[in-house]
């Protein structure tokens, strides 16, 4: 999806605001927002491709204004509606409600098999490695293309490396495809290469800045073999 | 709806959202607490730091390092979530490395713990990828010198870099634990030097 989340080569965003001695936490309900991440991905409500799609959906101007947490709560909430688990009008009343009662507590409940699932899922992760037969179609040194193609859902193939050449530098193995897990679709797991790209190749000659390269990783169904250049070509 | 919402709105809707997920029993408050819990405490950049110590000092620990941050980082005990598969890039005379994820916020949490603002928000992540040597110097202070190679590591799949800074001159003498508290955040994320 060609959407604003998508920010690599975008101008004008203004300067980095850098916080000295900033918190891990900046207010008590990014704490929630944060765990949703976790529980809910628990509750099989998302998988953490559906889960950056999902904040990819918020309306532009609101994503790039509100803060990085609200995007969390966005997301958890837009699959928790989608799947039925909650309301939208229940969540307007009672977040109403708690705008007129914001001393109320919330609901008691414990459950000690999350707080395990917490403790095991930060230290064992949650690996998106997949085993695969399929041989890998490219290798160290090849010079790969990035096809032009602009998908309407949830990929991670970025515009500014979009028909872009480059090296391969890496490769990883078999990855959950996000182009398909993040649209709701099966894991159908794909080669992930670490591919390198100059910066006058990504911003142009009169623009890139000199001796620099951007690495990206890519899945294997972004990329061609680069095109060999006809004898005289200018590349 | 405004845009953006107030802090009170958010907190109230946010609030909203945890009572409905406590009501139908995919949460719960001490499973936020832990959490928030783990990154305050037990996961931050001091265990990156005792990564890049390490290295520093043992050899053959650093060309593990480099092979597979993922195995090396698993001897010190650490690794986990947002760290299952991790890279170390390492920062010499002729090349400086930093790390960005302009498609949303991904960042080695097993080492850094969670991200700051700044790495999160969209004048860093635009820009670090178009314009890094610049941006270092006017916003981070740190000028790279037009003689080092600027590598951007863009982190778009499920790999999570960390930049292996460069030893400071001056700490020959200086213990492993030492070392580990010369070394930020910042270095390892690639916008500033380790200074002795």
């Amino acid at each position: 999806m060609n959407g604003v989340h998508d920010l690599g080569g975008t101008d004008g965003l203004g300067p980095v605001i850098v916080e000295q001695n900033e918190p891990v936490w900046h207010a008590e309900w990014e704490k929630a927002a944060f765990a949703l991440f976790a529980t809910n991905f628990r509750a099989g409500l998302f998988n953490v491709d559906m889960f950056r799609s999902g904040i990819e959906q918020m309306h532009p101007a609101y994503y790039l204004l509100s803060p990085y947490y609200e995007h969390w709560m966005h997301t958890a909430e837009h699959f928790a509606v989608e799947a039925g688990v909650i309301d939208a009008a229940e969540l307007d009343a009672k977040m109403q409600h708690y705008l007129d009662h914001p001393d109320e507590p919330l609901p008691e409940r414990s459950d000690p098999d999350l707080l395990a699932f917490v403790d095991a899922a930060v230290k064992g992760g949650a690996p998106a490695r997949r085993e695969s037969d399929a041989a890998p179609s490219f290798k160290v040194g090849d010079k790969v293309t990035v096809t032009q193609d602009s998908p309407l859902e949830h990929t991670r193939k970025a515009r500014y490396i979009r028909g872009k050449t480059g090296v391969v530098e890496s490769g990883h193995g078999t990855f959950i495809y996000p182009d398909s897990a993040g649209n709701g679709r099966g894991e159908d797991p794909k080669h992930v290469y670490t591919v390198k790209f100059t910066n006058v190749e990504l911003w142009g000659a009169d623009n890139a800045e000199p001796n620099g390269v951007v690495y990206f990783d890519v899945w294997e169904p972004y990329l061609v073999p680069a095109a060999v250049p006809a004898e005289g070509a200018l590349r | 709806m405004t845009i953006p919402r107030s802090e009170a709105e958010i907190a109230a809707r946010m609030k909203a959202l945890e009572a409905l997920m406590i009501e139908k029993g995919i949460m719960t408050t001490e499973a936020v607490d832990r959490l928030a819990e783990i990154y305050e405490n037990e996961v931050g950049p001091q265990l990156g730091a005792a990564v890049v110590a390490k290295a520093w000092t043992d050899p053959e620990f650093k060309a593990r390092l480099l092979a597979s941050a993922t195995d090396a980082c698993a001897e010190l005990g650490i690794g986990g979530l947002q760290g299952e598969d991790m890279v170390a890039a390492e920062n010499t005379d002729d090349v400086h490395n930093v790390i960005v994820c302009t498609l949303c916020s991904c960042y080695p949490w097993p080492v850094l713990g969670l991200p700051p603002n700044w790495y999160k928000q969209p004048a860093y992540r635009s820009r670090i990828v178009r314009e890094p040597r610049t941006m270092l110097r006017d916003e981070f202070g740190h000028d790279v010198p037009e003689s080092v190679e600027v590598r951007v590591w863009d982190s778009s799949a499920e790999l999570r870099y960390m930049v292996l800074p460069q030893r400071p001159p001056g700490t020959e003498d200086k213990s492993e634990a030492e070392l580990a508290e010369l070394v930020t955040r910042d270095s390892m994320i690639g916008v500033a030097p380790v200074r002795a």
